[in-house]
């Protein structure tokens, strides 16, 4: 972060209220790590117009080699040699590596080494390597207005919305920053102005998959790609929190969303008018059932095989996992057909001890940790391997992002890619 | 005479650049729509795919959500395939947090559509302190 210097001296805390702690953190008081840590959050602050920092009781990081690239690991490199430590408490995103099953999938054993490398780097620097976008599920629940610096989209807007805690989407070295100030500028969603609902959506049929939820989200996402539109859901039951997971990972995947507010579901939302805090909402969107049964009719095979099904973006729960292996019992994927799942290293332990995992690796499918399935090392690299053209998947977010790697998402319900994964559907 | 062409932006961060502009219709992903390794917007149907945003001045409507950014630009940068500047009318601070990291220049919000003054091929200033995107030549 000494990159900062010169524009953070130009103007170094402009006309923000900073604490003692935080005057001695810019004068290097507490090492050069939090020093360049707290400048590069006033540069942040001062883009945003944050007139004060607010402190933080747990932050989650992103930062696989994927994303990282070498440059991204040589600055963790020289971060954790100054001696920096994490102040909160602080946990990992997914890699972009499941270090049994590299050599299966064909990874690149430099960047696997690297991958190491990184977890270790994480280590020394008081950072915990769980490797979960499902930490709202996993790891830590914050309660109503607490602040956090989360990053991974899914984890934010599940943190804002359900939650009722306070977090901006907070990028990999945004979220270091945190981690070594114990703190983030005030701005965006820690603020009680923004908030507050900016439009309705009626829901005006009932749900019954997590593909559901997606497909919600996409549509509302779709139409209103706004980082500070809340959208105030009116008429959608009482979801899961599974389920709230899928709709929360889509809206912020399409829509780069990081709040919603569900009537009577969710802590912000005793009422409507307690959502919008009695503003007029900009406009009002219905969503009915012949609008998702339009999204899964978007979708073309362009003629190319069904042969790969992933159950991925964000990782699946221990009760996803049961779900899933109740459909595959005593059933076997169709030959040259890849199922994957992505988990973290405690659902997959959990699902071990409970009997789901061997039902599911019996079945024929890969479960994979500590991974989330669109950022894996070398992933246009197996899909050409493979020749895999489409992705079958019951996440929204995930149809989404593997566009990145030339796959072509296709969102079906989950009992729907379990028929394809066994051949008995299409 | 023409009167200057130039466009008032809400927030802006970074150094005075000028460059080619690359106006688009669509927002941006560096993870979802980019191919790193390349710098050329990769992801099938994006308006821009194929065009190499290297050095570049880069006018998006909307950011895509993902908190790669944050890495991406310091990866990007560090490969010599960063744009000049990013010039955003609703961004996200994944994308503000990432550009102040690699000292990218980063602006969003403007006070009139970009393609009411400037398009794809024009050389613009960006002047952050000023807050003020100028057009200085046509195509």
């Amino acid at each position: 972060m000494s990159r900062m210097n010169k524009h953070a001296n130009a103007d170094a805390t402009y006309d923000m209220e900073l604490s003692p702690e935080e005057q001695a953190m810019l004068r290097g008081e507490k090492g050069e790590a939090v020093q360049e840590a707290i400048r590069l959050q006033i540069e942040i602050a001062k883009f945003w117009g944050a007139k004060r920092m607010v402190p933080v009781t747990n932050v989650h990081i992103m930062g696989d080699m994927e994303v990282l690239g070498d440059a991204g690991k040589d600055f963790l490199t020289s971060v954790a040699a100054k001696n920096a430590r994490a102040a909160c408490a602080t946990t990992t995103n997914p890699r972009c590596v499941d270090f049994a099953f590299a050599d299966r999938l064909g990874q690149d054993p430099e960047i696997v080494g690297k991958e190491m490398q990184v977890v270790s780097l994480f280590k020394t620097m008081n950072i915990a390597p769980v490797n979960t976008c499902i930490n709202y599920q996993t790891v830590y629940q914050p309660h109503v207005g607490e602040h956090v610096a989360w990053g991974d989209t899914g984890t934010v807007i599940y943190a804002n919305s359900v939650f009722g805690a306070r977090t901006n989407f907070e990028s990999g070295p945004a979220a270091l920053a945190a981690a070594l100030t114990g703190r983030t500028a005030a701005y965006g969603f820690h603020l009680d102005e923004n908030r507050k609902g900016t439009f309705l959506v009626e829901i005006n049929f009932t749900p019954n998959d997590y593909a559901d939820w997606g497909a919600i989200g996409k549509l509302v996402g779709e139409m209103n790609q706004n980082y500070l539109a809340v959208p105030v859901f009116v008429g959608a039951g009482s979801p899961s929190s599974d389920e709230l997971k899928h709709l929360g990972a889509a809206l912020a995947a399409y829509g780069s969303m990081a709040m919603f507010h569900m009537v009577g579901v969710t802590p912000e939302a005793r009422s409507v008018e307690d959502a919008f805090g009695g503003k007029q909402p900009s406009h009002v969107m219905s969503i009915s059932q012949a609008d998702i049964d339009a999204v899964y009719a978007s979708y073309n095979t362009n003629g190319n095989p069904l042969d790969l099904v992933v159950f991925s973006g964000p990782q699946l729960s221990i009760l996803e996992i049961a779900k899933l292996a109740d459909l595959f019992r005593g059933k076997r994927v169709k030959p040259g057909t890849q199922v994957i799942v992505t988990t973290t290293n405690g659902v997959k332990s959990h699902a071990r001890q409970i009997g789901t995992l061997q039902t599911l690796e019996e079945a024929g499918v890969l479960i994979l940790e500590g991974v989330c399935f669109y950022i894996l090392q070398n992933l246009s690299q197996m899909r050409e391997s493979n020749g895999w053209m489409n992705v079958i998947t019951n996440s929204a977010k995930l149809a989404n992002n593997v566009g990145a790697h030339k796959l072509n998402g296709i969102l079906r319900k989950t009992s729907d890619c379990v028929d394809i994964a066994l051949g008995t559907g299409a | 005479m023409e009167q200057t062409k130039a466009i008032t932006v809400n927030r802006a961060f970074g150094d005075i650049v000028e460059g080619e502009a690359i106006v688009s219709e669509e927002g941006f992903s560096p993870r979802y729509d980019l191919d790193r390794w390349s710098g050329i917007i990769s992801r099938p149907g994006h308006k821009l795919e194929g065009l190499s945003i290297t050095g570049k001045i880069l006018f998006f409507p909307s950011a895509k959500g993902g908190v790669a950014a944050g890495w991406a630009f310091h990866d990007i940068k560090h490969k010599g395939l960063a744009p000049k500047a990013f010039v955003f009318g609703v961004t996200n601070p994944v994308m503000v947090q990432g550009a102040i990291f690699a000292n990218i220049t980063i602006t969003e919000g403007w006070d009139c559509v970009p393609h009411d003054v400037i398009r794809t091929g024009d050389i613009v200033r960006v002047d952050p302190q000023l807050r003020r995107i100028v057009l200085v030549s046509r195509k």
